[in-house]
């Protein structure tokens, strides 16, 4: 191992010539002159326009279908039944035909002339509530109950006693129990579920869904000894990944069995097997197609209802290409919410703010399914803790991975708890949170997280000049008040699986082929600096291809796992090819392959450096045989790491008259490990702050409880932040020592993470009361400084 | 009514428009409009204002089918045959391959459709295209090409003012806009000037660099 | 969006022949940025729309004598830009480039700014403008945190979404309209009503009606300004608005108009604060006292109790923005 990281490991920071270099991103000029085609775009011959019929219903079944008038209508093509007679519906919006038309308003008006007639149902789109007198859950637990309990870090002897008590839904089968043991679920735990009684899951009427609790340690106890004790409530709503390009693809067929799909996707490799299944035709007859995304944020990793039948209806259409993309209502009501989250907080301490309990009782849905506990108390292990949490099942519409799953949510509720604790000892949340720091890390720590934690928490008070800043909660007497806050983060974000070809030909070019895609993350600049910096080369002269499944299979752009990935198959590539390269011109340079370089566009010895050939001179040599490399991800070397931590620190201004918050400033410290590309890496912070300010000022998902619809399904009252809105923004990257040795870590979501928290403290801080749901619009702040339940809508 | 003859539409443009059929597709007839209406488009109600409309001549009524549109799109003439009720935005997306401009919203709120008119900027979405007929429009396509790009261009690669690069277009044709009328902008011109695009991914903070580094360069 | 038939008329007399004998059958297209969302989301399905835009004399910002006269057809935009507006009739210049966006006030007529229909979202996703359904009001029974805390006996419960017809009324503007029957004059303050059925809309128009111009009467010595609580720096639906115009005798009140925007489902004429300030100077106490009347009828529905304080808050500022004075507190 030892050989294989000194053979691949990343160059020493004075030997970098383009890693860690502020590049501007490769596909800018694309982008910024409207040329830069994304699957919206993509106009193929004689292609169609898909129109989609969608239930007004939130709940309800399918009674009857009648198409005949649209089938009838001169320029339809294809009409394809998605929801037939006897389904059952259970969000409005969802998709219930599709027609293909040799135009958008000729589809539009076939999909008018399909009647459908619907059976209503109950529906519940009720969340913020708070779940009353709801039955304990004793029935045999489910897959998704474990699953919980795992992610929520469930004591062993606590999942074996339920699973003991209550038994469970599933047989586990081999398969299963091996991808327990892969995913480190002990054995104990694992032996206890195969020995479990299988029984027939428990149906409930009600959307209310008690998972068990969690204890550790012995709250009781601590919170009797509690020197004080803070309580609280606090949450966000569900809201929607509002992606500019919605979802939707381009399907066509080559032939009977062979169909080839444009498609917005976070994973252009792995939907193949997704399509093939749904149509029933071989993985490999399968082609996935795409240049650039308009975003995805976490909505975009499956082929979706859509995906399938725009092949459906392209086949009904003859093969011939159709195009279906979500309107906009359809993307905020069908796309994807980030379940919202709600908590009662009790949170116990010394009075020198050392944190000694925690108990929270948790509710949120992700729609049907119900959706998950967050993670609390986030990052700061409290070592007396009681959690309940129960799941909401709502006609609300599917969850979807948001950036960061779960993580916002339970860092909002952790980190405004603390801020209402520090609040209530009269102490700077800054003070409180570095005396508590050790917390976070774990026993068997091995990368220095409280230290980077403190690290990052003395530059974030520097930067947003916290010591001179920070006031005591609510002071003075102007009427609009200024407060500041902060948050701290955390994510994972290990490399995922990754294949790279890299080849070099005779006339010097190189080519690099990578079943990846660039979300706008600089995935593709990324990919070009890896692997110019190995071969001493300008990005300019490589060759990328990615967005197709043809190139060698990556993994899916999702919890920040691709940079990790691609940076590491790459450079195992690139080292490859060229020690490849190195062997066959070693001899004209009179050295052994083991003593040249490349740099600069020419190999040299290194001991020598006159003694060089330019790349193309040495590329010359290869003959008719190009070089081929295939990188992977994993393989030899330890390229990468996992584990990443992030201050944020907000300053605002609260118009108390008004209750309008605005963004002074919002500073964000942030390590990822090793930085490959500078610039965009900057840009993911910003994009990750300024995301931040829209959720916890602006978004919601505002449903009706009447009609269980969704009242903002557009863009004027679905709201986004504006240009103005944002305020000054700073970001600090950690680099160097201790932190470029971890190698690439992802980015996409822990710089998500904390704003939010950090702006609702900075309102607590300015008007000295807490609003405890977001997003903090003008009612909720005018309601609570007048002391008013912030229950409002 | 219902027998007057249908008189042929009339258009600023040479080309003399189909006489719309009643198109099963669209669901309404000319003819079927009028027996609704009870109003004799062929026949203004003149009566009520006097005779001058008569002297100069009946208004021109085009549709509901298809008719010629021509437009001048950075420069050149481009002609289709549309309904009324196509926007601007889908013309030029669908019919002229013209694709810089997204359709994000569709209800002019988000700006990702912004070109320009006449040297203005507006929503192609909220814009019929047969409406937009008179008007010289440039399209982000038309600001630069890369190799040749408009200083704003090569300012949002600068700073990058993008990510995902949806919202892009859009900004950079609203930044050109905004950028003649403010040429040396202040930041506070900036929150309201560029107040009508949207971006999800969050690149407002590369924007305002790349917004001022555009100001300062000349040619901007 | 449904299709339909174009007619380019060049010449006002033309307009109301081509126009329909009851709404949503015609619709005028002037900027079009409201209408084609309607249109798409099928809220409104006319069987022809009329471009006015050949029409001549509708597009010109004259001067007669003091009063401003705008065609129907003059953009935001121009309104904002134009001297003599900014010179004689400076709220509405400043709030005609406020509003909206850059892309919006470059087609947005003023004529179709007083037209537009309302942003209730029950409307906007369907349900009707009075939203009801099986007999009870959806908004009542729902989320109604941006509708109406005025005007709200009835059943229309929606807000008048114009931020400029607030300013026109409290400079007691007048509208011309164009009927089949000739011209008529309606003050501005007039011609917004509350309707009553689904098949009204929410002002004085007849269907075959149009709007030509809007005069704005001289306002020499007039101090006035317009305060909008809007949550995001740019392009975002205020919660509530006030224009207030004040005639001033030397440093007191001589006479008030106060409008408030967002409040009612129409512009909300306060001759409650009116009268408060009447023969008062301006002061903290009492702007404080007029707006505290302005909103002393208002009503919430149940979830909208905050812009009755929203309204206060908007009035107090705007008449104390009339005369100049920083509003209280001042910034952190």
């Amino acid at each position: 191992m030892a050989d294989d990281n000194t053979k691949y490991g990343w160059p020493a920071a004075e030997q970098r010539t383009l890693i860690g270099k502020s590049i501007s991103r490769v596909d800018g000029p694309d982008k910024v002159s409207g040329r830069a085609k994304y699957t919206y775009d993509v106009h193929r011959p004689g292609m169609l326009y898909g129109k989609v019929v969608r239930s007004p219903h939130a709940h309800a079944k399918v009674v009857s279908v009648d198409v005949a008038a649209a089938e009838k209508l001169p320029g339809v093509k294809g009409v394809y039944i998605i929801q037939d007679k006897g389904s059952e519906i259970h969000w409005a919006g969802d998709d219930v035909v599709v027609v293909a038309a040799v135009d958008e308003p000729t589809a539009a008006d076939a999909a008018r002339l399909i009647k459908v007639e619907y059976q209503p149902l109950p529906h519940f789109v009720d969340d913020f509530s708070e779940p009353k007198n709801v039955a304990e859950n004793t029935g045999p637990l489910t897959q998704r109950d474990l699953f919980q309990m795992f992610n929520n870090d469930a004591e062993d002897d606590q999942v074996i006693a339920a699973v003991q008590k209550r038994g469970i839904t599933f047989k586990v089968t081999p398969e299963m129990a091996q991808r327990m043991k892969d995913n480190e679920v002990s054995n104990e735990v694992i032996k206890a579920l195969q020995a479990a009684p299988v029984k027939e899951a428990e149906t409930t009427d009600s959307p209310y869904k008690k998972e068990t609790e969690q204890v550790k340690g012995d709250p009781d106890a601590a919170f009797k000894e509690a020197e004080v004790v803070s309580e609280g409530v606090y949450g966000c709503p569900v809201i929607t990944h509002c992606c500019l390009e919605s979802h939707g693809s381009v399907a066509e067929w080559t032939d009977s069995d062979h169909m080839f799909s444009h498609i917005s996707t976070q994973n252009v490799s792995g939907l193949a097997g997704q399509f093939a299944q749904a149509l029933k035709i071989p993985e490999s007859n399968v082609h996935v197609h795409q240049d650039h995304i308009g975003g995805g944020f976490g909505s975009k990793f499956g082929i979706d209802r859509w995906g399938a039948y725009t092949a459906q209806v392209s086949k009904k259409a003859g093969g011939k290409p159709v195009r279906v993309m979500l309107e906009r209502d359809a993307e905020l009501e069908v796309a994807g919410c980030r379940p919202s989250a709600f908590a009662k907080v009790k949170v116990g301490a010394k009075k020198d703010g050392t944190l000694t309990a925690w108990q929270s009782d948790s509710w949120g849905t992700g729609g049907p399914g119900g959706g998950g506990a967050p993670p609390m108390p986030y990052v700061l292990n409290i070592p007396n803790q009681r959690k309940q949490h129960t799941a909401v099942a709502t006609n609300i519409g599917p969850a979807r991975a948001w950036r960061a799953p779960n993580h916002p949510q339970g860092c909002l509720i952790t980190m405004s708890a603390l801020e209402d604790v520090a609040a209530k000892l009269n102490m700077d949340p800054l003070q409180l949170m570095l005396k508590n720091i050790a917390l976070t890390a774990p026993s068997e720590d091995t990368y220095h997280r409280a230290d980077t934690y403190r690290d990052e928490l003395m530059i974030a008070a520097d930067l947003i000049d916290w010591k001179k800043n920070w006031h005591p909660r609510g002071q003075g007497t102007d009427t609009t008040k200024r407060g500041l806050g902060l948050a701290i983060h955390t994510w994972g974000g290990r490399g995922h699986n990754s294949n790279c070809e890299l080849s070099i030909h005779s006339d010097g070019s190189v080519n690099i082929k990578i079943g990846s895609q660039d979300l706008g993350t600089g995935t593709r600049t990324a990919i070009l600096i890896v692997a110019g910096d190995t071969l001493g080369l300008p990005i300019e002269r490589i060759q990328l291809n990615l967005g197709d499944n043809q190139y060698p299979a990556d993994g899916g752009s999702g919890g920040s796992t691709t940079i990790g990935g691609v940076s590491s198959s790459t450079r195992r590539a690139a080292i490859d090819a060229r020690e490849q390269l190195f062997a066959k011109i070693a001899p004209a340079l009179k050295a052994q392959p083991g003593d040249l370089e490349a740099v600069g566009g020419s190999i040299r010895v290194k001991s020598a450096p006159s003694r060089s050939m330019s790349w193309k001179d040495a590329c010359a040599r290869l003959g008719t045989q190009p070089i081929q490399a295939l990188g992977k991800n994993p393989g030899p070397g330890d390229l990468i790491s996992s584990g990443v931590g992030g201050a944020v620190m907000a300053d605002v201004s609260v118009d108390t008259e008004t209750g309008i918050v605005k963004m002074n400033k919002m500073v964000c410290v942030q390590d990822c490990g090793l930085i490959i590309s500078m610039k965009t890496a900057e840009s993911q912070v910003y994009g990750a702050m300024i995301m931040g300010i829209a959720t916890t000022l602006y978004e919601e998902k505002v449903m009706d409880a009447n009609l269980g619809q969704m009242l903002n399904p557009n863009m004027d009252f679905y709201r986004l932040a504006g240009i103005g809105d944002v305020g000054e923004l700073v970001v600090h990257m950690m680099t160097g020592k201790g932190y470029d040795e971890r190698g690439p870590i992802g980015l996409g979501e822990p710089p998500t993470v904390g704003p939010m928290a950090a702006i609702g403290n900075a309102v607590a801080n300015a008007i000295g009361v807490r609003v405890p749901f977001l997003p903090i619009t003008p009612d909720r702040v005018v309601n609570a400084l007048k002391g008013g339940n912030n229950a409002t809508v | 009514m219902d027998d007057l003859p249908e008189k042929p539409a009339k258009h600023e443009q040479s080309d003399k428009p189909k006489k719309s059929k009643s198109s099963s597709s669209s669901g309404v007839s000319r003819r079927d409009f009028l027996k609704i209406s009870g109003v004799s488009a062929a026949v203004p109600l003149i009566s009520h204002v006097g005779a001058l409309a008569m002297a100069e001549g009946e208004p021109a009524i085009h549709g509901p089918g298809k008719v010629p549109v021509s437009l001048n799109v950075n420069g050149k003439k481009l002609s289709a045959q549309l309904e009324p009720r196509v926007t601007l935005l889908d013309a030029l997306r669908d019919q002229f391959e013209l694709t810089g401009a997204k359709r994000v919203c569709d209800r002019g709120t988000c700006g990702a459709c912004t070109v320009l008119m006449d040297g203005k900027a507006v929503y192609s979405c909220s814009v019929l295209a047969i409406d937009a007929q008179s008007a010289q429009i440039t399209t982000v396509e038309g600001l630069g090409e890369p190799g040749h790009l408009h200083p704003i261009q090569q300012a949002f690669i600068d700073n990058d003012a993008q990510q995902c690069g949806f919202c892009t277009p859009g900004f950079v044709v609203a930044t050109k806009a905004f950028l003649d009328q403010h040429p040396n902008p202040t930041p506070e011109q900036i929150k309201h000037g560029l107040g009508g695009n949207f971006c999800r991914c969050g690149t407002y903070a590369g924007m305002r660099l790349a917004v001022m580094q555009a100001a300062k360069t000349k040619g901007a | 969006m449904r299709p339909f038939d174009y007619a380019v008329p060049t010449r006002a007399e033309q307009v109301p022949g081509l126009l329909g004998k009851s709404w949503g059958e015609v619709e005028i297209l002037a900027g079009g940025s409201d209408l084609l969302s309607l249109m798409k989301d099928e809220i409104t399905t006319p069987k022809r729309l009329v471009n006015i835009k050949q029409v001549a004399g509708l597009h010109a910002i004259s001067n007669e004598g003091g009063a401003s006269q705008l065609g129907t057809l003059v953009t935001l935009d121009r309104i904002a830009a134009a001297s003599q507006i900014q010179h004689q009739h400076p709220m509405l210049a400043s709030a005609a480039g406020d509003a909206a966006s850059p892309q919006i006030r470059n087609v947005a007529t003023i004529g179709g700014n007083l037209c537009q229909r309302p942003r209730c979202w029950y409307f906007r996703t369907g349900h009707g403008l009075l939203a009801q359904k099986d007999g009870k009001s959806l908004v009542l029974q729902g989320d109604n945190r941006y509708h109406a805390i005025l005007g709200n006996d009835g059943p229309a419960l929606f807000v008048s979404p114009s931020t400029i017809a607030p300013v026109l009324i409290a400079y007691n503007a007048k509208v011309r309209i164009i009927g089949p029957r000739g011209n008529r004059e309606v003050p501005v303050e007039k011609f917004f009503v509350i309707p009553k059925t689904e098949q009204e809309r929410e002002h004085d128009l007849r269907p075959d009606e149009f709007i030509s111009h809007v005069i704005v009467p001289p306002a020499p010595g007039v101090r006035a300004a317009h305060y909008e609580v809007r949550q995001k720096e740019a392009f975002d639906w205020p919660y509530a608005t006030a224009a207030v115009a004040l005639t001033m005798n030397a440093s007191t009140v001589q006479s008030a108009r106060i409008v408030m925007g967002h409040v009612a489902p129409i512009p909300w004429m306060s001759t409650e604060a009116a009268q408060a300030l009447q023969g008062k100077a301006v002061t903290q106490a009492t702007a404080d006292e007029a707006a505290k009347a302005a909103v002393a009828k208002a009503k919430s529905l149940g979830h909208n109790a905050h812009k009755i304080h929203l309204a206060q808050v908007a009035v107090k500022r705007a008449i104390l923005a009339a005369v100049g004075a920083p509003p209280a507190g001042g910034a952190a």
